[in-house]
């Protein structure tokens, strides 16, 4: 279904997977490789569709962590890359990720959580993978994962993690939900003109000259696509500035830091949040995804009995918007934290808001959402 | 030094890792001539690999070379051979690189038919991790995790790879660099999956388990158990047991390659998409 509105902006009714795999292509890229999984399937299956009608490439690999491998590689030619999967996919593609990590390929991951641990519950929703994907990888690497709340911010945020991805060389997650995956909403697609597309950095200097993670210019290397003559060794052991392998301590030390520092020293490139009645707020709320859409409804609610609640809701989830949650923390007798798990992104607002009052969550985990009136009790207590 | 292997090899990693007497060296050597054979350009060539003492070998030849996670070569090869159909892309992978952890990729890959050229160095054991058994260790050989004697049956790969759907299947050794040179060359220039077994010597964590430390007394012993392909043909089964036989096994020339196939679709969906002349 589509339509124009008067600004020429294309006006469409899909259901959030849809609006990712047209993001995704949006965006500029041009190669998935994935394994089904749900709730997720419906990405894959729109882009076996769209990916070759604009010239791109799709491949079902035989399990996520193939699909994985093929991504990266197909970064490494120079193409903008993406997959899609869900809590247990996520969990197999976890040892390449750090691969990707290591080695500095741009890369994007949608991950449409669901509830449970293992199979759990596969067709219901969840936000069970906030710690995964913040420490599922082994060793230490950045991380950035954008937490969407409506679709048109789902079309907006995947955009923006194919830029952060190629900005500065590294996977980053997009998590969604089952019922933002599914729920159909209204959105005007932005005009091309009203966003920016960001490539990798490509050296400029030539063959000869080229190293590989040569960090003089800034912390992100200008990296060559295979086959332009530019020939460079990549490994997932630590490597120093030529790429290969090497157990002197200070250069993995520094090289570590570096990685870490792409992310650190770009926050204000990197966090969004959004706040909702926060200014005389004397409860808080913190809420991201589709839960965050019922956590304003209870802010309002709460609003209208009189209580002053006011809502912080991450788009960034990691890096976590430590600054606004510390402000929120200093300003407000109490911490509702809203997410369909059993308490995850709790502990790291308790870390950073250094609120007096209690912070609390209100938690489920049966596959339903969190309602607004669940919320709302919650708040209350804390009044 | 012959004067291909400067050309592919970086000189300045060099020397290599591998214990003295590895049979790593000899395949690298073979798969070098077998690019000058074919007049490939490093510029147009990606060598990737596992994690093993196999998968250490991109490290030293210049080109595009990749040495990804254990087991998982084939996937980040599949991801480098899809997304650039025209460039050439050779998998080198260990026993348990390429048939344990990453059996999976390995029947998918032939299934595919993708153009990638894929060596698995056969030395019956985990080198690199200190000589555990793995998928290929023989029944009653001695393995760090086998003290007693191993009563896992072991895989015959070449028959896995045809089974799966591999288009080029075969098998060299250790002992024989010209034969290895040639079958590896067919490889090269076989558009679809190509799988080249060769049987190699780790007399460091093989060899010294099993009465065969002397690297020169293992090669002779793998050599012995060979059999070329045209003598076998004359062979009873009985004459054959035990004996692994070597040369080209399966050619298959028809099958259509997976991104030749894929390229078909991408033109089919163009088509349409013009046809209904949506955006
Ligand atoms: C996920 C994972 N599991 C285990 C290992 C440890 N590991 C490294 S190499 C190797 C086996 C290598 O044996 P093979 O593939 O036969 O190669 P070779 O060293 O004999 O050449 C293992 C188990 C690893 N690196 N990654
Ligand atoms: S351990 Fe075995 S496979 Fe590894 S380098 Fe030594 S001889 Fe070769």
């Amino acid at each position: 279904m589509k339509n124009k509105n008067k600004n020429e902006r294309e006006v469409v009714f899909w259901p959030g997977n849809i609006v990712v795999a047209e993001a995704a292509i949006a965006a500029g890229c041009r190669f998935f490789a994935g394994y089904p999984i749900t709730p997720s399937s419906e990405i894959a299956h729109a882009l076996s569709k769209r990916l070759p009608e604009v010239g791109g490439k799709f491949i079902q690999m035989e399990d996520e962590i193939a699909a994985m491998g093929a991504l990266i590689g197909a970064s490494l030619t120079g193409l903008k890359v993406f997959t899609a999967t869900s809590g247990p996919g996520f969990s197999l593609k976890q040892e390449n990720i750090g691969y990707a990590s290591i080695i500095e390929a741009p890369c994007v991951i949608v991950n449409v959580m669901r509830g449970g641990p293992s199979t759990g519950l596969p067709t219901a929703l969840g936000q069970s993978d906030v710690m995964q994907a913040r420490w599922g990888t082994h060793g230490d690497r950045p991380v950035i994962a954008l937490t969407p709340s409506y679709l048109d911010e789902v079309y907006s945020e995947t955009i923006r993690a194919f830029n952060l991805a190629e900005m500065l060389r590294m996977p980053v997650f997009v998590l969604i939900d089952e019922v933002l995956g599914h729920l159909s909403e209204r959105l005007e697609i932005p005009d091309p003109s009203e966003y920016e597309l960001i490539d990798r950095p490509r050296p400029t200097v030539p063959p000869e000259e080229y190293i590989p993670y040569d960090s003089s210019q800034g912390d992100v290397p200008p990296m060559a696509d295979y086959f332009t003559g530019y020939r460079w060794h990549t490994t997932g052991l630590n490597h120093d500035k030529t790429g290969f392998p090497t157990t002197d301590p200070k250069i993995c030390q520094e090289e570590e830091e570096r990685m870490e520092r792409k992310v650190s020293s770009n926050l204000d490139k990197i966090i969004s949040y959004d706040e909702f009645m926060t200014e005389d707020a004397e409860i808080g709320v913190v809420a991201f995804g589709s839960t965050a859409r019922a956590a304003m409804v209870a802010v309002s609610d709460a609003r209208d009995k009189g209580i002053k609640a006011g809502l912080l809701r991450p788009i960034t989830l990691w890096p976590f918007p430590e600054e606004p949650a510390r402000e929120l923390g200093k300003k407000v007798k109490g911490i509702v934290v809203a997410e369909a798990n059993l308490g995850q992104m709790i502990y790291e607002v308790e870390r950073v808001a250094g609120c007096n009052g209690p912070v609390i969550g209100s938690n489920k985990v049966g596959g339903v959402p969190i309602y607004p009136g669940e919320i709302l009790e919650k708040i209350e207590e804390l009044v | 030094m012959h004067a291909s292997y400067t050309k592919y090899l970086r000189m300045n990693r060099i020397p290599h890792m591998w214990c003295p007497g590895c049979g790593i060296g000899i395949i690298v050597k073979a798969m070098i001539r077998a690019f000058e054979a074919v007049d490939w350009s490093s510029d147009d060539l990606s060598l990737i690999s596992g994690i093993g003492c196999t998968s250490r070998a991109p490290g030293y030849l210049d080109m595009h070379t990749l040495h990804t996670t254990h087991g998982r070569a084939l996937s980040f090869a599949t991801g480098v051979k899809f997304a650039r159909p025209d460039k050439h892309v050779v998998v080198i992978s260990g026993d348990g690189d390429a048939t344990a952890i990453g059996g999976n990729h390995l029947i998918h890959a032939c299934r595919r038919n993708i153009d990638i050229t894929l060596i698995i160095v056969n030395n019956y054991i985990y080198g690199m991790t200190g000589g555990q058994y793995s998928p290929t260790t023989p029944v009653g050989a001695k393995a760090a995790t086998t003290p007693w004697g191993n009563v896992d049956i072991p895989f015959n790969v070449t028959e896995l790879a045809k089974g799966a759907g591999a288009t080029y299947v075969a098998r060299g050794h250790i002992a024989s660099g010209v034969q290895l040179e040639r079958l590896i060359r067919g490889g090269l220039n076989h558009n679809g999956f190509a799988v080249i077994e060769v049987l190699s010597n780790c007399h460091t964590q093989f060899g010294r388990r099993n009465r065969l430390a002397d690297p020169i007394d293992l090669i002779d012993s793998i050599s012995k158990s060979t059999v070329n392909i045209r003598q076998a043909a004359k062979m009873n089964k009985e004459e054959l047991d035990g004996k692994n036989v070597v040369g080209l096994l399966h050619r298959d020339e028809d099958r259509m390659e997976y991104c030749e196939a894929y390229e078909q679709i991408i033109e089919r969906a163009q088509n349409a998409q013009k046809n209904r002349g949506r955006r």
